[in-house]
């Protein structure tokens, strides 16, 4: 155990640190600070095209995805390097939200089953945020059940013709492609008759609406597909091993959203720094030091359980499910920390009338918003089943629907 | 940067384990439960031998010199196996205040015993109910001897001497805290055992009457002294904590795995899983906290005190939470006496109090934190 740079990454650190003192977009640091929980308002600016100028000054300097390979438009960094860049790279990181999906999930899926021309056709441009990409998976009848999607796909010629719909797809409106796995054979076990593959957003027949939300906001889009064309030769993996390809995409979705989670602590401590309460500095309340004790060692928790997961990386070990405990801590976390954030204001806390509201209604956002947290990227039911089967080795649920045609299973509740 | 341990440590755990899985069974520590006697003589007298007590005692005062994060590795192993000998009182306090603030001499003079487990130290804090302050230390010395009654002392009915927390002054500030080193052996001592809710550790009730008692470090620096040494403590607990929270996790996990009911194993129910799971989340949780804070106990940096108050409190809840759901996915067999699940519970419960309870915990972390802000900014 040893958490000081050694001297090769001490270096690296250097070196990072001059080319962002050279490059980062300095005048924007105040306002990024500000963004929170993922939501960025720039005064002058419009946030995409920021967020591209500056992916674009990365890949320019060699530093946009340094985790992938040289070859690729990666620079080949190790795991630890790669935190390091995190770390040094900061509020600048918050830029970085439009590219998560593609360079997250979607490229270490290109890397492992597209061919050679596919990588070098479309990875450099994912990894310099000139192409941004976005995955296509859940579907209105298919959520924690993933593998129960209908949206089809039928072989004609050299083509798959795509018919369906696709739900809760984030960025869809701006993507350029998608990552789309499609039902390719009904009469055989729901598993077995998936396939994967990728498409130009602006293929003919594709059309994106955006979802009003429970919290008001639209952040994610339903995408349906009418007589949609797509060559075969934009499929990966074979014909009917589609579900393996979503895994590898999955595992790293929860790595990808685990090792950046929001939690809202950093939100709360600063709010009860400065809060007067009735009784004096709301820091100083003993009832309210206790809530915010437990929720900084679990903030805490899940940064070093990152870290170790890091060393586990750097020792040549892949990620495993244990990474699913970054979401479902944050996730409850979010809402436990901003309904107590409300009840500290008193009946005021109902307001969200800007000229109201303390801190720009920040927590009355939080709350109306941190549903998704524990339902998107697999529910918080679906993260614990997925730790207590893959790493505590309990057995599965019982499926009734695992060995029967997915045409015959019943999609009927209540009569 | 490498947040794990090294291979020689694991190695050293291993051995831990072995010797622990062999020695520190079921039946041994229910000999202490049972009040068949005050702790495990032979589990302590093998720990000495193998050098485990002396892990973090440097080679010139009788240990091995290899450092602390070969004592949280002992530690944790320590945990898993509720182990009823006094390794926390004499080691993780006696032997880290005087470490900390012990002269050569008194380093020369106590360490070696502790290393070799011929001596048992503790530490005198608590005087009966109440928070942990300044304020609350009545016991007091003048003249060179101390006079004061301290309550609970953990291990206090075995321990050969304790470093007692007293007051030369009028009392009450910290600047009149100070420790003193006392021979629980001598005439003006009287010590008596307490019922506790976890009896494979020893309670006491000790009064001095007049003991002759010898300055640790300082008259002015006792509090701070104290402070700091709970703190080391409190890292060294947190990994017997995280031992006890990922046994009783693996217990409730197997006991799940062979328990059948509706003719299936009960872990196959999503509601007896989604229990373990969250044990799962906490005791992870707990070790990565103390994994953080191994590392400043290490190599004495600044960064000690808040990263041991967020493994206290982190290891603390994991460790309560596991024990207490261990017992709720061994149903009604978990509740018996027979079954091991109540000595998790109990010690966890203890721990829980034995270093300051988490409210104690809890204000040095956002003291701690806040501290921190106000000089980054």
């Amino acid at each position: 155990m040893n958490f000081d740079d050694t001297p090769q990454e001490a270096k690296f650190r250097t070196e990072v640190r001059g080319w962002l003192a050279a490059n980062a977009p300095k005048a924007l640091e105040a306002e990024l600070k500000e963004a929170s929980l993922g939501r960025i308002k720039l005064k002058h600016d419009d946030v995409l095209k920021v967020s591209k100028d500056w992916q674009k000054k990365k890949a320019q300097g060699g530093w946009a995805c340094p985790q992938w390979p040289k070859e690729y438009g990666g620079r080949g960094s190790t795991p630890i390097e790669r935190v390091i860049w995190q770390q040094e790279e900061g509020v600048y990181g918050k830029l970085g939200a439009p590219f998560l999906i593609g360079q997250g999930m979607i490229g270490p899926v290109l890397m492992t089953y597209a061919n050679d021309e596919v990588k070098n056709r479309y990875l450099p441009p994912l990894a310099a945020g000139d192409e941004i990409w976005c995955q296509l998976f859940s579907e209105p009848s298919a959520g924690s059940d993933v593998a129960g999607l209908r949206t089809k796909a039928e072989k004609d010629g050299s083509d798959w013709i795509v018919n369906g719909q696709k739900i809760w797809t984030s960025g869809a409106h701006y993507s350029d492609y998608g990552l789309l796995i499609l039902r390719t054979d009904p009469n055989v076990p729901k598993h077995q008759g998936l396939t994967m593959f990728f498409l130009d957003m602006k293929s003919p027949g594709v059309e994106i609406r955006p979802i009003k939300q429970a919290s008001g906001a639209s952040e994610f889009n339903e995408v349906y597909f009418t007589n949609v064309r797509i060559p075969d030769k934009q499929r990966l993996g074979n014909v009917g091993e589609g579900w393996n390809v979503a895994l590898t995409t999955l595992m790293n979705e929860r790595f990808a959203i685990g090792s950046g989670v929001s939690t809202g602590f950093p939100e709360i401590f600063d709010y009860c720094n400065s809060l007067m309460t009735d009784d004096g500095p709301a820091i100083e309340d003993r009832a309210i030091r206790s809530k915010l004790a437990t929720w900084a060692t679990r903030t805490s928790g899940l940064k070093y359980t990152t870290y170790r997961t890091i060393s586990a990386l750097s020792r040549g070990e892949r990620p495993g499910p244990e990474n699913s405990i970054g979401k479902l801590v944050a996730g409850s976390m979010l809402q436990e920390i901003a309904t107590f954030a409300m009840d500290l204001q008193g009946g005021a806390g109902v307001l969200v009338d800007k000229d109201q509201q303390e801190v720009a209604g920040q927590f009355q956002k939080m709350v109306l918003s941190s549903p998704s947290a524990r339902i998107a990227g697999g529910t918080d039911e679906v993260m614990r089943n997925i730790i207590a089967e893959r790493v505590l080795g309990l057995p599965g649920d019982i499926r009734v629907d695992k060995d029967v045609p997915f045409n015959k299973i019943p999609t009927k509740g209540r009569a | 940067m490498n947040f794990d341990f090294s291979d020689d440590q694991k190695q050293l755990r291993d051995q831990a384990r072995r010797f622990l899985t062999e020695k520190c069974t079921s039946k041994a520590v229910r000999q202490v439960l049972e009040g068949k006697d005050t702790y495990d003589r032979a589990l302590w007298k093998g720990l000495a031998e193998l050098g485990f007590l002396g892990v973090a005692i440097p080679e010139d005062f009788g240990g091995s010199g290899a450092g602390h994060l070969e004592l949280c590795v002992i530690a944790e192993e320590l945990g898993r196996v509720v182990s009823p000998v006094p390794v926390a009182s004499s080691i993780y306090l006696a032997a880290e205040a005087i470490m900390l603030a012990g002269t050569d001499a008194q380093k020369r003079k106590y360490l070696p015993g502790l290393a070799s487990g011929e001596t048992i130290g503790t530490l005198a804090l608590f005087e009966g109910k109440g928070r942990l302050s300044p304020a609350a230390i009545k016991a007091s010395v003048a003249n060179g001897a101390v006079s004061g009654t301290k309550s609970p002392v953990p291990d206090g009915e075995i321990a050969d001497f304790a470093v007692v927390v007293a007051h030369s002054g009028s009392g009450g500030r910290e600047s009149d805290i100070a420790l003193y080193i006392v021979d629980l052996k001598g005439k003006s001592v009287e010590r008596r055992s307490l019922q506790s809710i976890d009896p494979t550790h020893n309670q006491a009730e000790i009064k001095f009457n007049g003991a002759p008692a010898e300055l640790l470090g300082r008259a002015d620096e006792g509090w701070t002294n104290l402070t700091r040494v709970l703190d080391r403590a409190a890292v060294l607990l947190a990994f017997e904590q995280v031992g006890g929270a990922e046994r009783t996790l693996e217990m409730g996990r197997d006991y799940a795995l062979d328990r059948m009911a509706f003719g299936r194993p009960i872990g196959s129910f999503q509601a007896v899983k989604h229990i373990l799971a969250d044990m799962y989340v906490s005791a992870t949780l707990a070790r990565s906290n103390s994994s953080y804070a191994a590392w400043p106990l290490s190599t004495n940096s600044s960064e000690l005190a808040e990263a041991a108050a967020a493994a206290r409190v982190s290891a603390t809840q994991a460790f309560q939470h596991c024990s207490k759901q261990n017992i709720q996915v061994h149903g009604g067999m978990g509740f018996t006496w027979e079954f091991d699940c109540h000595l998790y519970y109990r010690r966890s419960n203890a721990l829980a109090l034995g270093l300051g309870n988490i409210s104690y915990w809890e204000d040095q972390l956002i003291d701690r934190m806040r501290t921190r802000n106000t000089e980054a900014a």
